[in-house]
Formats: structure tokens, C-alpha cells, sequence
């Protein structure tokens, strides 16, 4: 590596020079780019921490003079944030641990067990995936009130595991369709029955590809829109993401109000993302390409 | 492809020695009975729904009482609505901020973090510019939609507010209040939420494609420009397809962002099939007719989805057989 480094600068000594002079606008250029991508947030930020009266007499582009946090608090008190916030971890929380459970049953007896017709099995789980929340969702609606689980956060998690695990199965099936046969067969022969093994040595062999899909499928969830804004209605089982869509969709907060809730929102998000990024950016290179 | 697994399978089956407890030399495969739970969950969450909606489609219903069969009247009546093709049309405009543009962009953002920053400025300034590129991402859309509401408002909305400041206060616009110009808004704002899942995946390909290509393409005196057009494009091919299928499918179910930003006005400028279908199902209650949307909606995901398979399955097998 380093001998072709040097080996290219001694043969083209001038070419790298020229390469040297654009460098520079290249790289400031991405740096504009990176730097128009992560503006709204400082915006937000800056402006959560404003007095409604700085905010009207200098408006939104002004630093803040000091740290107000009554905005905050009281849009946090106003609707009950702490609730919501315990809603979308209990909902999210419970649909990765489902869902990532019934992924690898169905990719257990897909992948490992191959069993018949499992590339109609495996096709039906893609299909499962692509369909649109549009297309389930009257019928979902109508039949958990038939069932009385209506705006119960109970329903949405038994929606999401389902929905999550379609993904789950599809990813999972194909990582231990490359698994070595070999250490299963010894397992078989040694005696471990179907359930053992896949407990004992498959789930321990694949825990780094299931922790990407817990992630993936917390974050997922907790970012779901459609499914939780017809199912959830009632204050006290809203989540953060829907509580805050219907606020901006009512258009009743002023300048401050909207900032808390952009800013309170958005902390969740950057905790997961510094927290997982690296999960994130190797699940979805696991995830693009099977 | 299918087709070699089975029959690979089978011959296996039947040459495997005994002593072996292969699933398919019995009758019943043990390894069946870990698909039950999956299977019925399918059965209650997904499949009936659905099949429920497609039902529901071919009749008129409210919601409350029973439906009344009315064949294909809903399907009729969608070919002469023009709400319903005004909602598609605004659906392929997003395709083109979703897939369109966040593909061709990420492409090029990404070879240029892969193949010159990462190279001169090292992997670490590359990995930042990622992460700010790919951070709007992990936002919930009604947090994107809060931020950008603001930030587009037309009273003291921060753009506005910065074209005054740089003299352009000719410029000010009513950004999502004026019909002609809010679906433009909101396809920039699906831009900027988009653009990360492409350059990611785009970066995560090229991880495996081999150094050695760039180093000798670079020693033949190829600029970084035919090194991306000779050895980028077509090494990360099968990512380019799963990415265009997966923002495509994303752009046609687009919901929260218009919910959000305009609830599809003003005045239907930004309506979208999935918010249309919404609004058919909840408030105005023609449920039968809601569903036909919803059905429409869904054969042309399903449709997408085989397609962008099958280029991905074929990229994937040329890939395999001509690797240098």
C-alpha cells in the first residue's frame, strides 16, 4: 500500500501537485454540503433556548443571549412528555425484542432447517415487507376494536412485531443460509435436538447480525407515523412521534413552543445516533446487498 | 436460481448416509414446526388485513354496518377522479426528490468521500461528513416536518429571514402555503431527508470493492473522474438497484412528511395516494373507497418490487461471473 503510494508520487510528482491545488475547494465544498445537512438542527437548538421576547425582538437567526428553559419545561409539562417519551421506549423496546425473536424462528427453520418450499416461504416474507401500512390499516383499525384492543399500545406492538420481523426474517434467512453446516450436524449427531441447537449455537453465532436488527428495529419503530396516529388516540398512550405530528398539525404553537418540541424531539433521535451509529452504518451494509 | 437449490437440495436428501437425520428423507421436516408462530402471526396481522382491504375495495361502506357489493364502481370511479391522478402525479415527483436525486447525488458524494477525502484527509474527516450527511435519517418525519414547518414559515421563518439578510428579500416566498411552490418544498425537504440512506450503503459497497482496481486505474493516469465512471458505477451496481427500489417504494408510501408539512394542500397541491387514501378512510368514510386506493397503491409497490429484485438478482450473478 505505502509502496505504491510513493511509487505513484515519484512517477507523477507533477500531477500530484496539481491534485494538491483541488483539494482544497473539494473538500469545502463537502464541508458546505455536511454543513446544510446539520444547520436546521442548530437552528432548532439555538432558538429552544430563546425568551418568547428575544425571539420577537431579534429574531430566529440571532444567538441566544443565555440559557431560557422554561420554554422547554413548559412544553414538556404541557403535554405530559415523560409519558410519551415511556410510551415509544415500551412500544419500541418491546417490538425489537419481539420481533427479533420471530425473525429468527422463521429464518431458523428457512436458512438452517431448509425446509420445502422455503423460496416461496422467503418470497412471501418480502412481500410481507414492501406492502404498504395504507393497505392493512382500515382493517387493523376496524378489527382491534371488533377485538377491544383499540388504542391500546398493545396493539401496536403486535402490528410492529409482525411488520419488523417480515425485514428480520428476510435478513436472517439469508446470513444462516450461509451458516456451516458442519458444526450443526456435529450437534445433531452429538444428540441436541432442533430446539438446542438453536439456541446453544445458532443465536450466540449470529448475535452481532441480531443486534443490528434490535437497533434497527427500535429506531424503526419509534419513527413510525401512519399505524400509531389512527391506532393510538387517547393522550395517554401516544408516542413522541405522533404526539409531536399532531401538535405541528394543529398549528396552535408559537415560535418557542415549536423549537421546544423540535429540540425535545430531535434529542431522542441524536441520542440513538451517536449511541448505534456504528451499528447502524454495518447493519446497513449487512442489510443493502443479501 | 431456485430452481439449483431445490434440486440440490433433493439430490442431497437422497444421497445423505443414514445415521445423518436429514429433514427431507422424512416425511415430516422437524424444523417446520419453528415456522408456526411466524406463520399464524402473518395470518392474523398481515394476510387477513389484507385480504380484508382488497374485499372491502369491491364494495361501498362506511365503516359502520355491512358492505354493499358494488364490483368494480370503485375502480371505475378512481380512473375519473382527478384527485386520485393529481395524488399520482405528485407521487412521481416524489420518486424523483426520493430516489431520483438522493441516488445520483449519494453516488457521487460517495465516491468522493471513498476515493478522495478518505485518501487525502483520512478515514476519520470522511467518517464525520458521513454521519452529518446520514443524521437527518434517524429523525422521526414529524420532528423533520416541526423543523422544516419552521424554518419555511413565512412570517419569521429563518429562510426568509436569511434572504432578507443577504439582500434577496425579493425572494420571500409563502413556502408551503403557496400552491404552486409547496410541493417543490416538500420535495426539498424529502431531499434532505433522504440523502443519507444512499450515500451509506453506497460507502458500505464500495468497502468491498478492491483497492488495487483504484491504485492500478490511478498508475494508468485515469482522473478521478473515469475512476468513477469505469470502476465505481459498475463495482456497485446491485447496491445502486436496492437503493432506487427501496427510496422508490419509500416515495410512493410517502405519508408523515405531508401530514405534517401541508396536510396535502393547499388546496391538493401536495396530496399524496397514501395521505388521499387516509383521509378517504377517516374522514370522509368511504372505506370501500379508501381501500381501492390503498389496493392501486399496493400493485404498483408489489410490481416495483419484482422488478427491482430481478435487476438486483441479475446484477448480482453478472457481478459473480465477471469479476476480473
Amino acid at each position: 500500500m505505502t509502496a505504491v503510494d510513493t511509487r505513484a508520487g515519484t512517477r507523477v510528482p507533477r500531477r500530484a501537485s496539481r491534485s494538491v491545488v483541488a483539494r482544497y475547494p473539494v473538500l469545502v465544498a463537502l464541508c458546505i454540503g455536511a454543513l446544510f445537512m446539520v444547520v436546521p438542527f442548530l437552528i432548532v437548538t439555538v432558538n429552544a433556548l430563546k425568551s418568547p421576547a428575544e425571539y420577537a425582538q431579534n429574531g430566529p437567526l440571532s444567538l441566544p443571549h443565555g440559557f431560557y428553559l422554561d420554554g422547554l419545561k413548559d412544553f414538556w409539562d404541557r403535554v405530559d412528555y415523560g409519558q410519551k417519551l415511556w410510551n415509544s421506549v415500551l412500544i419500541s423496546g418491546s417490538v425489537a425484542v419481539l420481533a427479533v425473536v420471530l425473525s429468527i424462528l422463521n429464518a431458523y427453520a428457512i436458512g438452517i432447517g431448509r425446509i420445502k418450499g422455503r423460496t416461496w416461504v422467503l418470497a412471501f416474507f418480502v412481500l410481507a415487507n414492501v406492502l404498504p401500512q395504507e393497505a392493512l390499516v382500515y382493517p387493523v383499525y376496524y378489527l382491534s376494536k371488533q377485538a377491544g384492543l383499540y388504542d391500546t399500545r398493545l396493539s401496536v406492538i403486535i402490528v410492529f412485531t409482525v411488520i419488523q420481523a417480515a425485514f428480520g426474517t428476510y435478513l436472517l434467512s439469508s446470513v444462516l443460509g450461509t451458516f456451516p453446516r458442519e458444526i450443526i450436524e456435529a450437534a445433531r449427531i452429538d444428540g441436541a435436538n432442533a430446539w438446542q441447537v438453536l439456541w446453544r449455537i445458532v443465536v450466540p453465532v449470529s448475535r452481532p447480525t441480531l443486534g443490528v436488527l434490535l437497533v434497527f428495529f427500535f429506531i424503526w419503530t419509534w419513527n413510525e407515523f401512519l399505524l400509531p396516529l389512527v391506532m393510538l388516540i387517547s393522550n395517554d398512550n401516544q408516542t413522541v412521534s405522533v404526539a409531536l405530528g399532531v401538535l405541528q398539525g394543529q398549528h396552535l404553537m408559537d415560535a418557542t413552543m415549536t423549537n421546544a418540541a423540535a429540540l425535545l424531539g430531535v434529542l431522542p433521535a441524536l441520542v440513538f445516533f451517536l449511541v448505534f451509529q456504528r451499528t447502524l452504518t454495518r447493519g446497513i451494509a449487512v442489510g443493502a446487498v443479501k | 436460481m431456485t430452481l439449483t437449490v431445490d434440486r440440490g437440495g433433493r439430490a442431497l436428501g437422497k444421497r445423505a448416509p443414514a445415521g445423518r437425520p436429514r429433514g427431507n428423507r422424512r416425511p415430516r421436516n422437524p424444523y417446520a414446526l419453528f415456522l408456526l408462530p411466524g406463520v399464524l402471526a402473518f395470518a392474523v396481522v398481515i394476510v387477513g388485513p389484507f385480504l380484508m382491504n382488497t374485499g372491502v375495495s369491491f364494495t361501498e361502506w362506511s365503516g359502520v354496518g355491512s358492505p354493499k357489493w358494488t364490483g368494480l364502481a370503485n375502480y371505475r370511479e378512481l380512473l375519473d377522479d382527478a384527485e386520485f391522478w393529481a395524488s399520482f402525479r405528485h407521487s412521481l415527483l416524489m420518486v424523483i426528490a426520493m430516489a431520483a436525486v438522493p441516488t445520483v447525488v449519494g453516488l457521487v458524494l460517495a465516491a468522493a468521500l471513498f476515493d478522495f477525502v478518505g485518501k487525502h484527509f483520512g478515514p476519520r474527516i470522511a467518517a464525520v461528513l458521513r454521519a452529518c450527511f446520514y443524521l437527518p435519517q434517524v429523525l422521526p418525519i414529524a420532528v423533520a416536518g416541526i423543523v422544516w414547518s419552521w424554518i419555511l414559515a413565512p412570517e419569521n421563518g429563518s429562510l426568509n429571514e436569511l434572504l432578507k439578510a443577504v439582500g434577496l428579500g425579493s425572494w420571500q416566498q409563502d413556502w408551503l402555503g403557496d400552491p404552486d411552490i409547496a410541493l417543490y418544498s416538500v420535495m426539498g425537504v424529502m431531499v434532505w431527508v433522504q440523502i443519507g440512506f444512499p450515500l451509506v450503503v453506497f460507502m458500505a459497497g464500495l468497502q468491498r470493492v478492491d483497492p488495487q482496481l483504484y491504485e492500478a486505474a490511478e498508475l494508468d493516469g485515469a482522473g478521478w473522474w473515469r475512476r468513477f465512471w469505469h470502476i465505481t458505477l459498475p463495482q456497485i451496481r446491485p447496491e445502486i438497484y436496492v437503493v432506487l427500489t427501496w427510496c422508490t417504494i419509500a416515495a410512493l408510501k410517502v405519508f408523515g412528511a405531508v401530514y405534517v408539512l401541508t396536510k396535502g394542500g393547499p388546496g391538493g397541491a401536495t396530496d399524496v395516494p397514501s395521505y388521499f387514501s387516509f383521509t378517504t378512510f377517516f374522514e370522509k368514510t368511504q372505506v370501500g373507497y379508501g381501500a381501492a386506493i390503498s389496493t392501486v397503491l399496493t400493485v404498483i409497490i408489489l410490481l416495483l418490487s419484482l422488478v427491482g429484485l430481478k435487476l438486483q438478482t441479475r446484477a448480482e450473478d453478472a457481478e459473480e461471473g465477471g469479476v476480473v
